[in-house]
């Protein structure tokens, strides 16, 4: 089957964010840039089901402006077949985006559908349960284990995989009907690291451009952003020197402890 | 208008987060509606009602809702959203895998993890793993948020009864199918819910060792969390992580013992009112938003803290 995997160019998340003095959002300029660590996990995940003979074929998207490019190449170094850059503005919400995969999606009709379970820049976990809800199929977020039985095929005819989703309190093991949206979470995988002779040959990989135009979308915003703010920085705390210290203060300078 | 809140619970006991959620939506000052959707709840219809603020409680009982899977019950939402303006869920695992395919259905944006709530319109949430917050207004006809439980007041339970109204819409589920749960038994108190929390992390060097972070908690009569390095480690199970990609807490005292302060953790646990930072490395990052901290050994440290508490 074909699986498709949703990318995003996001802020390093080991970069220490800085919001602009003016409001007007965090500074990017001359900020190291790499893929959403949820969507390595994506991208690691339809690799490894085409490892195992699940997946024919393995299509990354991002929608962004140029630069997202270079994240689409990191996938395909990583083994990914061919890319889709849809070129738009960086910034788009979690609809606009999701109506873009699914443009996609009704026309390749791909079987499984794979995202990150959220961005770590606008942190809405949103995407892969709007596109799922766009196309009509099954979701499975938060996924952290993925079982697909044989070729998928039940004796009904029917295609099925069981996907084990982090909820709170524990684990659910759902069965979805295929065609479906999975979203990753942290303990899926362990993403694996690009070579640098399949950096070389990812060059060489196919990468179609596509706008929202082509694709039939027309990009709303829904939201506007007013202003970002830094958070309120907590004061200065104290060292104390012993654990004698320690329970003093909890007790009778921050009265948390009885 | 009226506030449609959906009701997150285990068709047996409504979830603490429900009642912040609830307390989220009262700060729009418009009728609140909750929306009951499982199977054999009536136990969880009778709590709902006597929650205080509430105008109506709208319930959706059918065996084809026993699990609240997303794919129908975003459809039933959908079905009765007319009337609401506003539709609020708790940023909970179920908030979130529920919400975004209502917004989706409802062709409307959505606004995650809202920490204030500061008219129809605007709210404040945080972004880039809390080192930053935005504050955003929504265009939209209908406006689909899920609420931070930390960041609101929990709605009290009253003695007046507000008025329930059965939903008879039985909406199949042909896309997936729930087949089992496994829960992490726990007899201490909810994570996000406690007023003292105890986390370890990686130092703690081995899943037998962590008992010294559950015998702290436990004299405290507190809850145990973790990093992730803890959760990856094999310690503890993940649903005791704290941090962005885990539970979010606010309790009036946070200890980490053996966490170096990764920004992914420390957005889940900053808001907590008092931060106590034990750790054998004097340079971590922990310590720059610790109120307390005590550099040491933490082997040495726990049981000298667990028999002076």
């Amino acid at each position: 089957m074909k699986v498709y995997v949703a990318i995003k160019r996001v802020i390093d998340p080991y970069v220490k964010v800085r919001v602009k003095n003016d409001g007007s959002g965090v500074e990017t300029a001359n900020v190291k840039m790499s893929m959403n660590p949820f969507c390595e996990i994506a991208v690691e995940q339809a690799i490894r089901l085409r490892e195992a003979g699940h997946a024919d074929e393995v299509v990354v998207i991002s929608a962004g402006d140029a630069t997202c490019q270079e994240q689409l190449r990191t996938a395909l170094a990583l083994g990914a077949d061919r890319a889709i850059h849809i070129e738009c503005d960086a910034v788009t919400e979690p609809l606009s985006v999701a109506k873009l995969l699914a443009a996609i999606a009704k026309r390749d009709q791909p079987e499984l559908l794979i995202l990150g379970k959220q961005s770590i820049d606008t942190d809405n976990n949103q995407v892969a349960q709007m596109l799922s809800a766009l196309l009509g199929y099954s979701q499975g977020t938060f996924a952290s284990d993925i079982d697909i039985a044989g070729d998928g095929v039940t004796d009904g005819g029917q295609r099925e995989l069981k996907v084990t989703r982090e909820v709170d309190g524990g684990l659910e093991t759902l069965q979805l009907t295929i065609p479906a949206v999975l979203s990753t979470d942290l303990r899926l995988n362990e993403p694996r690291y690009a070579s640098l002779p399949n950096i070389m040959k990812a060059k060489k990989k196919p990468l179609d451009i596509l706008t929202p135009d082509e694709l039939g979308v027309a990009i709303e915003n829904h939201q506007e952003i007013i202003e970002v703010m830094a958070p309120a920085q907590r004061s200065g705390g104290v060292k104390v020197s012993s654990v004698s210290e320690l329970v003093d203060k909890l007790k009778n300078t921050s009265k948390v402890i009885g | 208008m009226t506030v449609l809140v959906i009701a997150e619970h285990d068709n047996h006991r409504l979830s603490g987060e429900t009642h912040k959620a609830v307390g989220a939506a009262s700060s729009l000052k418009l009728p609140i509606d909750v929306l009951v959707i499982g199977y054999q709840c009536q136990a969880v219809v009778e709590e709902v009602s006597h929650v205080e603020g509430i105008n109506q409680v709208l319930v959706a009982d059918n065996s084809v809702y026993q699990h609240q899977l997303a794919e129908n019950s975003a459809t039933l939402i959908t079905e009765i959203a007319a009337d609401h303006s506003h539709i609020i869920a708790p940023a909970t695992t179920f908030g979130k895998n529920l919400l975004p395919r209502v917004a989706a259905l409802l062709d409307v944006g959505m606004l995650s993890d809202v920490v204030t709530i500061e008219n129809a319109d605007t709210v404040v949430r945080p972004i880039y793993a809390g080192n930053a917050l935005a504050r955003v207004r929504s265009k939209d006809s209908k406006i689909l948020m899920t609420t931070r439980g930390s960041a609101f007041e929990a709605a009290q339970m009253a003695d007046t009864q507000a008025e329930q109204k059965l939903l008879d819409a039985s909406i199949a589920n042909t896309l997936s199918e729930f087949v089992e749960r496994q829960a992490s038994e726990s007899e201490r108190p909810d994570l996000t819910a406690a007023r003292v929390v105890v986390s370890g992390g990686r130092a703690l060097g081995s899943k037998d060792n962590f008992a010294l972070i559950e015998k702290l908690a436990d004299k405290l009569g507190g809850a145990v969390g973790a990093s992730r390095a803890a959760v990856d480690a094999g310690f503890i199970s993940n649903d005791y992580q704290v941090g962005q990609t885990g539970k979010i807490v606010a309790p009036e005292l946070y200890i980490a013992v053996g966490i170096s302060g990764a920004i992914q953790h420390l957005a889940g646990m900053k808001d907590a009112k008092v931060i106590v930072a034990i750790n054998s490395d004097a340079d971590a990052p922990i310590f720059e938003i610790a109120d307390y901290g005590l550099v040491g050994d933490l082997f040495e440290i726990l049981p000298e803290l667990i028999d002076s508490v």
